[in-house]
């Protein structure tokens, strides 16, 4: 719904925080885009099955294997902040 | 400067033959685009980074290759530029996004396995529109790339970097990726060759995912055969992309033989839309016509949805983003902002992370999958969908291909459309389609406008899986007319 789109809040679902000129300038452009959008509701779909994706395949299945996966070094290579061979993060629980 | 000097001006099958006659060596073909982007990077800005001495290297055990004669390799040192989107081990990973920080790729995507298995030197990072979102390459947080036949102009986008570079004579081929004619626009705009493959023709892993049921990897070329050489190489089933799919590839530069009399080529009543600029509709009348003259049959035909393609788009990739790019989360790997606790620590990571279309496309996507307006806008875009998808099986159980400009009008100016992501999202009405039927397309240049001089698009749509008939197409267009060999008036 264009007229009530709370950006703020659909900010904070989507994990993003916004300065207070980007919530202006976003919750008009995107309640613009969503007025376009709109016009999807001059279809009448109500007998149409959706389609997720174009290629029609189904259970693709490969042998069950023990092959080699990237070693924990390589995968602690790129983190902000590791301790004792772990992803290092804030405290969740007291 | 001679001929022979202007190695990097030469297609990849050019160079292969020179390569495979031993009149030149990798290491010269790879020091000559060096030295053209030494001399012209400035203006253009196609690249991110690039590792000279790692792609020399490279060559030279190319040419070590090559000293042992035939190797059946059909890219054997010919330098290949890859989209900052795509993994290879050891380099730099960005998107065109400061979200990954200084992300160095633990392994490598797929294509470039593949790249390196048909001898090409994999060559640089491609500025792109960050995450792939933007069709101007405006969107990177590493500056605007510059259209080579005008450095005031924009080179279309996702892939712009990669249209760039080829068009500029920087690289030979580059690899781009393609959600809503992220190869194809950017080819049109920059005078080269690109074509999106049918969804599962080649394998994803190590593609940064944007869009998952619309994202496809596919060639920026010279012309068509180098177009059709490089998918060759990158196509195939893969392991580890279960929605790759297992069907034989072709050899793809065989079908270009010319013989397209009898095909047929569909040209839709509802792409003659209001916002086309007239040299563009020139352009590709004559394109129709020129069709005519080599054989083909033009058929009407109608793809009623197409007014709704963009809608349903920008509702089925914003919603794919907004779960995709929720792994950049300042956890794992790349930028972190520390906060109070991992929520706020999340918010302000990606808040500062991300560039501004990305951060709209993410909220966008993540509104219309949210309680209460999943049925409203994300079912019923993939109810759209398949009408859509209907639309070009049923035109394909008349014609062959059908053909439509790549972009409503040439190059725009830097900063023209910044401002309205709408019109932005509007200038992808003729590619759009093409992704979320899960079709292949083809953009192949087709003229000039004429003041300032820019290439011209022309866009053929084909069946799932009818790359080789595309190909075919393209290529008896391509040598009947000049276009092609135009080059960009760039100052060296």
């Amino acid at each position: 719904m264009p007229g009530n789109f709370d950006v703020k809040y659909v900010a904070h679902l989507a994990r993003i925080a916004l300065t207070p000129a980007e919530e202006e300038q976003f919750g008009a452009q995107l309640s613009n885009i969503l007025g376009y959008i709109e016009k999807l509701n001059q279809l009448d779909v109500s007998q149409i099955e959706p389609t997720a994706h174009a290629v029609p395949l189904l259970n693709v299945f490969r042998h069950d294997e023990i092959r080699p996966s990237l070693p924990q070094a390589e995968a602690l290579r790129n983190a902000p902040a590791t301790a004792n061979g772990l992803f290092l993060v804030p405290k969740i629980v007291e | 400067m001679t001929v022979t000097a202007m190695l990097n001006q030469l297609t990849t099958w050019e160079l292969a033959a020179k390569l495979g006659r031993r009149e030149v060596s990798a290491r010269q073909v790879m020091q000559a685009c060096l030295d053209r982007i030494e001399r012209v990077e400035g203006q253009v800005h196609a690249f991110i980074s690039y590792d000279a001495a790692d792609a020399l290297e490279q060559a030279d055990a190319a040419d070590r290759e090559l000293a042992g004669g035939t190797t059946g390799k059909p890219l054997l040192g010919i330098p290949i530029g890859i989209k900052d989107v795509l993994a290879v081990r050891g380099q730099p990973l960005n998107c065109g996004s400061k979200i990954l920080g200084q992300f160095i790729s633990p392994y490598s995507a797929t294509v470039i396995d593949k790249l390196r298995q048909a001898g090409a030197i994999v060559f640089g990072r491609l500025n792109m529109d960050e995450f792939a979102m933007g069709s101007s390459t405006e969107n990177s947080a590493f500056g605007v790339t510059h259209n080579p036949w005008d450095t005031g102009r924009i080179p279309g986008g996702s892939s712009g970097g990669s249209a760039a570079a080829v068009a500029a004579d920087e690289c030979i081929a580059a690899l781009g990726s393609d959600t809503g004619g992220s190869i194809r626009q950017p080819a049109a705009l920059c005078g080269c060759v690109g074509l999106k493959p049918t969804y599962g023709r080649v394998s994803r892993y190590g593609l940064v995912a944007f869009a998952s049921s619309l994202d496809q990897i596919g060639p920026l070329a010279k012309d068509v055969r180098d177009a059709a050489l490089v998918l060759g190489a990158i196509s195939g089933p893969d392991p580890r992309d279960s929605t790759c799919v297992p069907s034989p590839v072709p050899d793809y530069a065989a079908a270009l033989d010319g013989r397209i009399k009898g095909l047929k080529l569909g040209l839709a009543k509802e792409y003659m839309i209001g916002g086309l600029d007239p040299a563009v509709g020139a352009a590709v009348q004559s394109a129709v016509r020129q069709y005519e003259k080599l054989g083909a049959e033009i058929v009407e035909i109608s793809l009623p949805h197409t007014d709704f393609a963009v809608a349903a788009y920008y509702i089925i990739a914003t919603a794919e983003a907004s779960a995709n790019l929720a792994r950049f989360d300042g956890i794992r790997y790349g930028l972190r902002v520390e906060g109070g606790d991992p929520i706020d620590l999340y918010c302000k990571t990606r808040g500062a992370g991300f560039g501004a279309e990305v951060k709209r496309r993410i909220i966008l996507g993540a509104y219309v999958l949210s309680s209460g307006y999943y049925d409203a806008y994300y079912l019923r875009a993939q109810k759209v969908r398949t009408l859509i998808r209907r639309d070009f099986l049923d035109a394909f159980g008349k014609v062959d291909a059908i053909i439509t400009p790549t972009s409503p009008t040439a190059a725009f100016k830097v900063g023209e459309k910044a401002g309205d992501p709408l019109q932005m999202y509007l200038s992808d009405i003729f590619t759009i389609s093409c992704n979320l039927a899960g079709i292949c397309g083809l953009s192949l240049p087709c003229g000039f406008t004429a003041s300032p001089k820019l290439p011209i698009g022309l866009q053929l749509l084909g069946k799932p899986f009818g790359e080789e008939t595309l190909l075919k197409l393209a290529h008896a267009y391509e040598q009947s007319t000049p276009w092609h060999k135009a080059k960009p008036p760039l100052a060296e």
